[in-house]
């Protein structure tokens, strides 16, 4: 004999948000990266550094990968997004250092061209460069 | 108007169980119900309208969001005018969920100040200015989806490259299918449809990825999606959840509908422009494709 079962709590929708212990997908070439997507173990984010503690495509995030703690930038969200801004089927991060340049050589997927704009604002003299990920992009969408 | 006088008439003459197929008529959409068949002999010979009944599938934004809370006749009059003249502008293709498209647009952020974007149709939403669908393909392996605003004074080119319809009214199952369902070659060609011609039914049935999925889709009610290969518990509890009786619900209809009436009035108030603008673009196209033959 079946039961039929049902849950007797409220479920929301997912909401397909980038927060603390999400876990991501490293898109770029990176020893580290490489590692952790292969052996199944995929990083997950433990800070967002904005006051909303929800990551949007070019925000930078704190995650921890293979033992250690990483910083990367977002470059692709699941989440709905406004018009004229692509979504992608994973959440797409980059490994950076601290100094804003990124650990591979290589993105492999698309990447929004609006980053080139937010990028380039979150960068000052005497800060850290984030526009160097731009440069070891492949593809714009 | 015409039903409206149809129904006074049939007062007077006492014919009372027609004038009630007459009021029904309002809460009932077009295609279920055949108008003209209503004994049009006996109707005064009004003008006959020219507007052709597909207006409603072929420029859906234009009729107004069914919401009686949101309705706002002048407002919905000013938009379909900046409407109409945002056609003129460019090409707005006519086009439906399943449709696979191209979409050039200015971007301030790229290098070149334009993008092309090309992807199947999977979501089609909005009334008014606010009209817009997304767009989805799969680029270097990973799913993309791009939303667009129809009337967006930004975009500079709305090709269609393959016109034709699913078996849903939207695909977006398409994001747990496998990556072939929604893979199109970025320089496609435009395939051409003769004019007139019936727009085409892809009755490709998508075969889902195993779960977990973005939606409980047993539940949908999707006719273009395979066998999901569930364990007999979801069907059942889907047949459970099932609201089968809703489609009786001629009132819950009417709500979510407008009334034929009122789309008759507003495709009489646009469509002779559309036309027009219609008959330009051809004109245009024509003299694009004659090259002037020239003595050596």
């Amino acid at each position: 004999m079946s039961i039929s079962y049902a849950r007797q709590f409220s479920t929301s929708a997912i909401s397909n948000h980038i927060m603390k212990l999400t876990r991501l997908r490293v898109v770029d070439n990176s020893t580290i990266g490489k590692q952790a997507m292969a052996e199944g173990k995929p990083p997950r984010c433990i800070h967002v550094y904005n006051k909303k503690g929800i990551g949007t495509i070019g925000d930078k995030i704190l995650v921890a990968i293979k033992g250690e703690k990483v910083k990367a930038i977002i470059v692709g969200c699941v989440k709905e997004q406004k018009p004229n801004i692509p979504r992608f089927d994973s959440n797409n991060i980059v490994l950076i250092d601290d100094n804003g340049t990124p650990l591979g050589t290589r993105i492999n997927v698309p990447i929004p061209i609006v980053l080139r704009t937010i990028l380039k604002e979150k960068t000052f003299s005497k800060g850290a460069d984030y526009t160097k990920l731009l440069a070891i992009a492949s593809n714009y969408v | 108007m015409l039903l409206r006088n149809l129904k006074l008439y049939k007062v007077k003459s006492g014919l009372a169980p027609v004038v009630q197929i007459c009021r029904l008529s309002s809460s009932i959409p077009l295609e279920d119900f055949p108008v003209g068949t209503v004994s049009e002999k006996q109707v005064k010979p009004e003008r006959k309208s020219i507007v052709p009944s597909n207006c409603r599938y072929v420029y859906p934004e234009f009729l107004p969001d069914p919401k009686m809370q949101w309705r706002n006749p002048l407002r919905e009059k000013l938009e379909r005018m900046d409407m109409i003249q945002r056609r003129k502008h460019i090409d707005i293709p006519e086009f439906y969920v399943g449709t696979i498209m191209a979409v050039t647009s200015s971007n301030q952020h790229a290098p070149n100040k334009a993008t092309r974007f090309v992807g199947i149709c999977i979501q089609r939403l909005g009334c008014g200015l606010r009209a817009n669908f997304t767009l989805r393909n799969v680029i270097k392996h990973i799913g993309t989806e791009m939303k667009y605003q129809l009337y967006d004074p930004t975009i500079q080119k709305i090709e269609v490259l393959r016109l034709e319809k699913r078996l849903d009214d939207e695909l977006l199952y398409l994001r747990d299918a496998p990556n072939e369902y929604s893979t199109f070659d970025e320089n496609m060609e435009a395939e051409y449809l003769p004019e007139g011609s019936p727009i085409p039914v892809n009755t490709t049935m998508v075969k889902l990825k195993p779960r977990p999925w973005r939606a409980r889709w047993e539940r949908k009610n999707m006719k273009g999606l395979a066998d999901l290969e569930l364990p007999e518990r979801f069907y059942k509890r889907a047949e459970e959840l099932a609201t089968p009786w809703e489609k009786y619900d001629l009132m819950k209809q009417y709500r979510r509908t407008i009334p034929e009436e009122e789309q008759k009035e507003i495709f009489a108030e646009v469509y002779s422009e559309l036309h027009e603008v219609n008959v330009m673009r051809k004109k245009q196209k024509r003299k694009k494709v004659f090259i002037k033959p020239f003595k050596n």
